[in-house]
This record gives structure tokens, C-alpha cells and sequence, in this order.
């Protein structure tokens, strides 16, 4: 396990000193903020944390299939990163990246019925939970192959570059993906090329069954940038408004200064790898230890005790909340399946001469 | 008409995309400064400057990639690796991803790039350097994979490669750079992907082959007519989609078939060809379908091996030869 999720003096530790601070080093406060936006992140952590224990549900009831996982534990580090970007920015995420697409403006009633394999579903029923994407928001797809995504972020910033944009590019992966080749000519491209995109790393300690310690040589993973000159802050995951004023930093300094950075967000998985993942390898202290860090419970005591968040408002917000999983998961379920006639749709973006359209038991030749 | 190499004619037809369309722009290892391993790029760094012509890190697995993300916001990446070997180590973001996008987000952007990148052996290169692995790449759903064997090909299909929205693997020959054919000026064809051409008519038996050993082939073909053996020639052009009516076609005309193949024979291009002559001219057939093909070794380097392991002209008319006599035809 990493030392610590909260770097000394403050929400963030970075890797190279000496720079400007766009905010105050102190981690950022409560009584700073306007109510009405700390109630919209609650709403918002809240509705990824009951979206996901929904489908959860739906999964263990065959609703959804393949491999699901989920973003619980993580909602005030998806909150404060989505917060971060600007409506055109682009996201690029890995494979857990239910709640990343609800935070990046896609309806929830669209991501569960991907889920379902359903034709309203914003992959269209073609990605499932793995591969969320929708042109509009600008999500650029969730990835099912640890670090796939890395280079075609990269990639994206260089056409922002190549056409003289303003867009930012985020690249969301988890603590693993730093030590795949991918990875380390990702960085390397970017920073070589000076492209607008910032890189963050969900360190939720572990990758599937195993930590950090035991997987990359350098455990604190915002240090790792530094091999291409890429600067590199840790924040604490589990704090949102810390998450927000990080990414928000970096987010805006890619923009001015056309380069790339790293976020490492301190954050904790509450479950397993995937939904069938009983995560029987964690120790009862790593269990407390993730429950006691639950991101939603923590903010909302604060919000009550900061008198933001009253027990009625509280019930109001749940309510809402409940109202819109539950309409998603309806949505979802009243949903036509795709039509097995637009199989062979999907397969070239320009017509082609003698493209097969063969179902398993034709013949080659038709006719 | 001009007779150029195969070379000038990538070359011209990559100048001349790149002055057509502002969002065609060129990325992968010494295609700048050195201008190209096998000179390709010549002087096109200093027509169009770095932001279009980028030299890139050896990261085939980044570069590859980020062609990719470029293309999904919109540009057309043209990317040289060096050689297909070096395609090994971006395999991810080629087959995995530039192949999936598409189709697994349901249609939503499409990745208009070109892989360009020369197969071939015969250069003492040895076991790594001598692959003709466009096997892998023909395997995939979601990829086009071309193979031109004549300039004007090169040309025509390099074009259609380009104005194309899906990703292409663009498979040249070391062996075919240095060749010359007629193009026509000022010449704006575009190829038509999936399209086999039947090169040279014949009624005797059907040489099939792509990329190079479309090109000896043709040569075997000429060869054979002065023993009075009339060849028919199809060049596949396209690997994916493949034009197996062309094939048929063919065959059923012939009543035989040798596959010419650069590859290794076990799983080979010609095994898929094979099967699909066997499948759409059964009843035609005279003869088995021969296949000849690269020896089943890690290619040596020591040059009396690497020409005994490649498929050459005379081992090609050896396959034909045989093939007509199974067939009953007496042949010189």
C-alpha cells in the first residue's frame, strides 16, 4: 500500500516543485464553495453510486452480461475530474468507466441500456460495459485492453494540435495500465510533441488481485511522468473538491501551454475487480480500511455537518436519485434488442466490393 | 504515360493526396529527415514541413495508435512501418482497436487511416526480417488489405486507401520498389477494394497470386506461353475483402489452379484461396488445387538457404507443370 492517500500539507503532492499554483496549495474547503454546487456533486456521486449498485443487481440477474465493472468507491474522484472538463473536451477511459460517462453528460437511461445490450444504448448495443462512446459528449469510448486507450488519446490530442484547437484530451486508466508498453510511448509521444492532453491514473492500490507494490517499481505513480518530463500530481481521490481543483489545474494548463500532464487520484475499489469478483484476496483491515474512505458517505457528513445538506434535503436527493436509476433500469428494460438484420452493418464505414455477409451455415458462394 | 518505379509512383501519389486533402499528413520511424528507409518520402519533409511529414520515437505501438486517435477525430494519418515485422509490436492498436472502433461503438466514427508497409524477403535479412505475415491483418474483419503489384496499382489503390474511411493495410514489397510500369499522367484513378483483376487471360490453368508473386506470376505466365501453355493470371489486389468470384470465375474456365504465395503455405493466403476454389468450382476442378509457398522455416540468412526457401519462378512452373500433367494435358 502506498504510504498515504493524503499527500502532506494539503490535497496534492506533485512531482516537480516550483511551479506556479493556479489555487491555494491548502486543500480546498467546504465553506469556499457555493452550496448549490456542492449539492450538485452530491447528486452526481450519489447517482453514480446507486447507478452502479443497480447494475450490480442487474447483473447478478442476468441482465447484463460479459464482464462488468463497477465505479464504486470512486465517485468523487469521477465527479471532480468530469467537473474539470469543458463541454468540448474529449475523454478517453478504460474498461470502468460506467460512472465517467453518466459524469461526462451521456443520459444514465443510454449507459444502462448499453448494459443491457439494448439498440437505444449509446454503443447501440455493440460495446456493452466495456465500451461506452458517444460523439456528442465527446466520450471517446471506454477500452476493454489495459492501456489500448493511451495511444489513441495521444493521438487524439495530435489532431488538436495538428488543427490548432483549444480542446483538452483526458486519459483515465487505472494504477496497472503504468506499466504496459503503452504506457511509457504514450507519455513519451506526447511530451516529445507537446500535445494538450492530461493522463490520470485511478490508483485504487490494486490491479485486479494485485497492488501496486508488487507491480511497478516506482509505487507512487505521479512521480512516473517525470522520465518524460511530464509533470505530476497526486491528489486525494476521495476528496471532490480536491479532485476538481487538480484536474482543473492541469486541465487548464494543457490548454495554455499546449503539453501534457499526469493526475494520480488516490482512490479506493469498494468491491471487487468485477462484479463476480468476491475479492477474497483483500484483507478484513483493506476492506474496513475502503469502506471507512467511502467517498459518498464522507462528503455527505460533511455537507450535514457544514448544515449544506439537511436530513429532508437529503431524502429529497435520494428520492430523485432512486427515481432516475429506476428509470434508466426501466428504459433499459423496455428497450428492443438490435435487430440481427443490422449485423453487418457496423463492419466498414465505406461500402467495399465482396465484403462477406456470410452467417455461420451459408455457404461461401450463395448462389 | 509515364513508366516509372513502384517507388516513384507511392511516392507521387502520397505528394499528391497531401496537396489534395490538408488532413492527410505522414508519421512512422525516418520518414522525415532520412526520408524514408526505402526512400518513399523522398523530399516530402521539405515540401510539407514537420507538422505533415512526423518523424516519430521506435514506438510502433504509440504511433500506430495515436494514428489511430487522429483519424477519429477526423484526419487522414498515412503511417510507414518500416517492415510488416515491426507491425508486430502495434498489433493492439491495429487489430484490437483501429479494426474495432468501428464496429463496437456502434457505427459512431470511423478510423480513416493507411498502414503502409513492405513484406518481402530475399534480403539476407534473416529469421525477423522476412516475414510475409499479411496473413494476420487479412484475418480481421474491419481491416482492408491491399496489395498491389504494378506501379499503376500502387498508385491507384494507395489513393483509394487514403480517401477511404476505414483503416487500410497497405502491403508493399522490398522486392517491388525498384520495378517499373506504365501510369498514365496526371492519372486520378481510384482503385475499386475487393476487386481481384484477371491480369493476363488464358485457358489452360489459373496462376493466382498478390504483391510480388502476382508480378512473378505474370512472368511465369509469359514464360509458359512459349511452350505453348496459355496462363490465366489473377492478381488478388485485395486480401480483405477478397474477390473469390474473380477466382471462381476462373477456375471454372481453367479447370486448375496453382496459388502463388509469399507466405508460409500451412494457414497461408492460398490455404483460404484453396478452399475457396474447392468450395465455388468443385465440379470443375481437373486437378487438386497446388500451392506454392514459402518453406515452413524462420528464414535463414545465409543465401543459398534464403533462395532455397522462397517460392521462385521455377518452382512455380515445377507446381503448373505438374498440375497439367494430373490433369491428363501433356506439357513440354
Amino acid at each position: 500500500m502506498a504510504d498515504t492517500a493524503k499527500p502532506k500539507g494539503g490535497g496534492t503532492a506533485r512531482s516537480t516543485g516550483g511551479r506556479r499554483r493556479s489555487r491555494k496549495d491548502a486543500a480546498p474547503s467546504i465553506a469556499d464553495e457555493q452550496p448549490k454546487t456542492l449539492l450538485e456533486y452530491y447528486r452526481q456521486m450519489l447517482l453514480i453510486r446507486r447507478f452502479e449498485e443497480r447494475t450490480a443487481q442487474a447483473y447478478t440477474q442476468a441482465r447484463i452480461g460479459g464482464y462488468c465493472h463497477l465505479n464504486l468507491g470512486e465517485e468523487a474522484t469521477i465527479v471532480g475530474l468530469m467537473t474539470a472538463l469543458q463541454e468540448r473536451d474529449y475523454l478517453f477511459t478504460n474498461y470502468r468507466e460506467h460512472g465517467y460517462a453518466i459524469g461526462k453528460g451521456i443520459h444514465p437511461r443510454r449507459v444502462m441500456a448499453e448494459l443491457y445490450g439494448r439498440s437505444t444504448g449509446v454503443s447501440k448495443g455493440w460495446g456493452g460495459s466495456m465500451h461506452m462512446f458517444d460523439t456528442e459528449t465527446r466520450m471517446l469510448g471506454g477500452y476493454g485492453i489495459v492501456g489500448g486507450q493511451l495511444p489513441l488519446a495521444t493521438g487524439a490530442a495530435l489532431a488538436v494540435s495538428y488543427r490548432g484547437g483549444d480542446e483538452v484530451v483526458m486519459c483515465q486508466m487505472g494504477d496497472g495500465t503504468t506499466n504496459i508498453g503503452a504506457w511509457h510511448e504514450s507519455l513519451n509521444i506526447a511530451s516529445l510533441w507537446n500535445l494538450p492532453v492530461v493522463f490520470v491514473v485511478i490508483n485504487n492500490y490494486t490491479g485486479m488481485g494485485t497492488t501496486v507494490e508488487k507491480s511497478s517499481a516506482e509505487p507512487e505513480l505521479y512521480k512516473r511522468g517525470s522520465a518524460f518530463r511530464i509533470e505530476g500530481v497526486r491528489v486525494d481521490g476521495q476528496d471532490v473538491l480536491a479532485v476538481r481543483d487538480a484536474a482543473t489545474d492541469l486541465v487548464e494548463r494543457a490548454r495554455s501551454e499546449q503539453r501534457p500532464f499526469l493526475l494520480e487520484a488516490m482512490s479506493h475499489r469498494m468491491k471487487g475487480h468485477s462484479v463476480v469478483d468476491p475479492a477474497k484476496y483483500r484483507t478484513p483491515e483493506q476492506v474496513e480500511e475502503a469502506k471507512a474512505n467511502d467517498p459518498v458517505a464522507s462528503f455527505e457528513s460533511q455537507l450535514l455537518e457544514a448544515g449544506v445538506l439537511t436530513e429532508e434535503l437529503k431524502q429529497e436527493i435520494a428520492d430523485s436519485v432512486r427515481d432516475e436509476v429506476t428509470d434508466a433500469a426501466d428504459f433499459a428494460e423496455n428497450s428492443p434488442h438490435p435487430d440481427v438484420a443490422t449485423l453487418f452493418d457496423y463492419t466498414y464505414a465505406t461500402p467495399v466490393a465482396n465484403e462477406s455477409r456470410r452467417m455461420p451455415a451459408d455457404p461461401v458462394f450463395a448462389d | 504515360m509515364s513508366v516509372i518505379t513502384y517507388r516513384q509512383a507511392l511516392r507521387d501519389t502520397l505528394r499528391a493526396e497531401m496537396h489534395r486533402d490538408e488532413n492527410v499528413f505522414l508519421l512512422g520511424e525516418e520518414i522525415g529527415v532520412f526520408e524514408g528507409s526505402y526512400k518513399i518520402t523522398e523530399g516530402l519533409l521539405k515540401e510539407f514541413g514537420e507538422r505533415r511529414v512526423r518523424d516519430t520515437p521506435i514506438a510502433e505501438e504509440g504511433f500506430v495508435g495515436a494514428a489511430v486517435g487522429a483519424a477519429m477525430l477526423g484526419l487522414r494519418p498515412v503511417v510507414e512501418l518500416m517492415t510488416i515485422n515491426f507491425s508486430l509490436i502495434a498489433i493492439d492498436q491495429i487489430i484490437n482497436h483501429a479494426a474495432k472502433i468501428y464496429g463496437m461503438f456502434g457505427g459512431q466514427t470511423s478510423v480513416p487511416m493507411v498502414i503502409r508497409t513492405p513484406g518481402g524477403g530475399g534480403q539476407q535479412l534473416g529469421a525477423t526480417h522476412s516475414q510475409n505475415i499479411e496473413l494476420f491483418y487479412s484475418f480481421i474483419p474491419g481491416l482492408k488489405v491491399l496489395a498491389p503489384s504494378t506501379p499503376a496499382e500502387a498508385a491507384s489503390m494507395l489513393r483509394a486507401a487514403i480517401r477511404d474511411d476505414d483503416p487500410v493495410l497497405f502491403l508493399e514489397n522490398l522486392g517491388l520498389y525498384n520495378t517499373k510500369g506504365e501510369v498514365p499522367d496526371g492519372d486520378d484513378t481510384v482503385a475499386e477494394i475487393g476487386r481481384a483483376a484477371v491480369t493476363r487471360e488464358g485457358t489452360d490453368i489459373t496462376l493466382i497470386g498478390y504483391s510480388r508473386m502476382a508480378m512473378v506470376a505474370s512472368q511465369v505466365a509469359e514464360k509458359l506461353a512459349e511452350e505453348g501453355i496459355s496462363v490465366e493470371v489473377v492478381d488478388l489486389r485485395s486480401l480483405r475483402p477478397l474477390d473469390r468470384e474473380t477466382i471462381v470465375e476462373s477456375v471454372r474456365k481453367t479447370g486448375c489452379a496453382v496459388v502463388a504465395e509469399d507466405d508460409w503455405l500451412t494457414y497461408g493466403i492460398g490455404a483460404e484461396i484453396a478452399a475457396s476454389i474447392q468450395e465455388g468450382a468443385f465440379d470443375w476442378l481437373d486437378a487438386p488445387v497446388r500451392r506454392v509457398a514459402m518453406a515452413e522455416v524462420p528464414m535463414p540468412y545465409a543465401k543459398p538457404l534464403e533462395t532455397a526457401a522462397l517460392p521462385s519462378p521455377e518452382s512455380l512452373i515445377t507446381a503448373v507443370h505438374e498440375t497439367l500433367r494430373a490433369v491428363g494435358r501433356r506439357v513440354g
